[in-house]
């Protein structure tokens, strides 16, 4: 996957997870609790997806690398770029 | 017995899978509408069921919803009606003296068999398990998810009590109100049972689980063709106050709890006990001070099993045989609503303290000898003229036995 395509990977996660926000304008070098309502519970959804859909098995240690968007493909990107998008 | 020993019902929300509100649910019962549709199962494929189509989308975000369970959601739905039909101003209720008090049958069973589903998919890797899987399953679920949705920091709880659960979340109402553990009380039943196959499986295997070709005559309590239960999902939930303070706020007065009890049977898992069921009735009736001939209609728990109904009609007879009392059912409209049921079952005859009507039990159409019962409104509803006094039956495995006396209040 390239980095656009995990992008669009992780915002349908985001999309499914907070169903009531508006991601349209989701900026990309901010984190998304400041443009969102995410707590603890919904940063393990977003590792649970990663988890389920490409088997990605992110430690603990990690979790603040998917603080904003930006952040979260730059982590992604090296262990996703042989996979390829889920269908 | 003083103003503020005394608890009335003050408002009702409820969602049934033949109406959404009192109002439907009460003309649906009058008019013989069913709830009851066909149903597809996980594993076991089509059933027959009782289905609520509630708007839960009315009172919770959809993320609400998405970390939620059904039970809860109920429960919100029904609470939030209740208290708007209260006529409470819920910006001004001191959010920590509203207790929440919910029966139910069970919960949790529907979260694990989709969670069990999920890993299936996975081999079987329970890293995939989800971590929503433990506040969706604790047991005091559906009450702890409207005091999330409603602010309440009273007390929550819920009261694992089978079919008899629905009492048991008024009759749990009725005590806390009256000890002062809070000065308003959410109370009632929840069922999502519906939602797993287990429930189904279970009532099969016992042999107890009704089929027919259309589902709106699967229901039959005391009828001959009666082959087991349909079961149904549902919600009903009161606001209960102590009367000097519905009074002082010149609240809407459903009715008054006048009389409750809960007992044992003490003799099988499954099979109930006609003779600890009078016990509960009698009990009830003399903590009220009644006797038989002041109740106008006993909501009867029957649920259309052929052993159950057999025991039910007997203990009915030892206590209402000579008196004038009619008796009706709920679940041959919508099914065993299970934690619902004793909640749903008495909020819907509610109604006759104004109408003067008593709501029939439909699909009797061969009356079976075994369940011989005096006055037992069949199939059509009847004007009794003036109702004062409802007696609402419920009753569960394990031989748990629990009935609620709801007086008029004037």
């Amino acid at each position: 996957m390239t980095g656009e395509e995990i992008r669009q990977v992780v915002l349908e996660i985001l999309e499914r997870i907070a169903p009531d926000e508006d991601l349209t304008d989701l900026k990309d070098a901010v984190s998304f609790r400041e443009q969102m309502e995410l707590d603890s519970m919904d940063f393990l959804d977003i590792v649970m997806e990663l988890r389920k859909a490409y088997r990605i098995q992110i430690p603990e240690e990690d979790y603040q690398n998917l603080n904003s968007m930006e952040s979260t493909v730059s982590y992604l990107t090296p262990k996703l770029k042989d996979v390829p998008v889920a269908s | 017995m003083a103003l503020d020993d005394r608890i009335v019902i003050t408002g009702i929300g409820l969602t049934s899978p033949n109406g959404n509100n009192l109002a439907e649910f009460r003309r649906n019962l009058l008019e013989g509408k069913s709830g009851v549709v066909d149903y597809e199962t996980r594993y076991m494929g089509p059933v027959l069921a009782g289905v609520c189509n509630f708007d839960e989308l009315r009172y919770q975000k959809r993320k609400d919803r998405r970390r939620g369970t059904r039970a809860g959601s109920i429960a919100v739905y029904c609470s939030n009606e209740a208290v708007a039909d209260s006529g409470l101003i819920w910006e001004q209720v001191p959010k920590d003296r509203v207790g929440v008090y919910l029966g139910i049958t069970e919960h949790g069973n529907v979260e694990t068999e989709n969670e069990i589903y999920e890993i299936s998919q996975f081999e079987y890797d329970t890293k995939v398990w989800s971590h929503h899987h433990n506040p969706r399953t604790v047991a005091n679920n559906p009450a702890g998810e409207v005091t999330l949705n409603m602010g309440v920091t009273g007390p929550h709880l819920t009261i694992g009590a089978a079919c008899a659960a629905g009492n048991a979340g008024f009759i749990q109402a009725v005590q806390m109100l009256r000890i002062g553990d809070c000065d308003l009380a959410i109370a009632g039943g929840v069922s999502e049972s519906i939602h797993t196959f287990g429930i189904f499986a279970s009532f099969q295997s016992q042999g107890a689980l009704a089929t027919h070709a259309d589902p709106t005559k699967a229901c039959r309590p005391f009828d001959t063709k009666r082959n087991g239960i349909v079961v149904a999902e549902g919600g009903g939930i009161c606001t209960l106050e102590r009367l000097d303070e519905a009074l002082a706020r010149g609240a809407r007065i459903y009715g008054e709890i006048v009389g409750y009890a809960m007992n044992s049977d003490a003799s099988d898992f499954v099979l109930p006990n006609a003779t600890r069921q009078a016990e509960c009735i009698k009990l009830a009736l003399d903590r009220a001070g009644m006797t038989a001939n002041d109740v106008d209609i006993v909501s009867s728990h029957a649920t259309a099993t052929e052993q159950g109904d057999i025991e039910e009609a007997s203990a009915l007879r030892a206590i209402f045989g000579e008196s004038t009392a009619v008796i009706n059912n709920t679940k041959s409209f919508i099914g065993h609503a299970m934690g619902a049921a004793g909640a749903l079952e008495l909020l819907g005859n509610i109604p006759s303290f104004d109408d003067g009507i008593a709501h029939a039990t439909i699909n009797l159409e061969n009356h079976d000898s075994r369940c011989a019962l005096p006055n037992l409104v069949a199939n059509e509803p009847r004007n009794l003229g003036e109702v004062n006094c409802i007696l609402n039956n419920s009753f569960g495995m394990l031989g748990i036995n629990s009935v609620v006396i709801v007086k008029k209040y004037v």
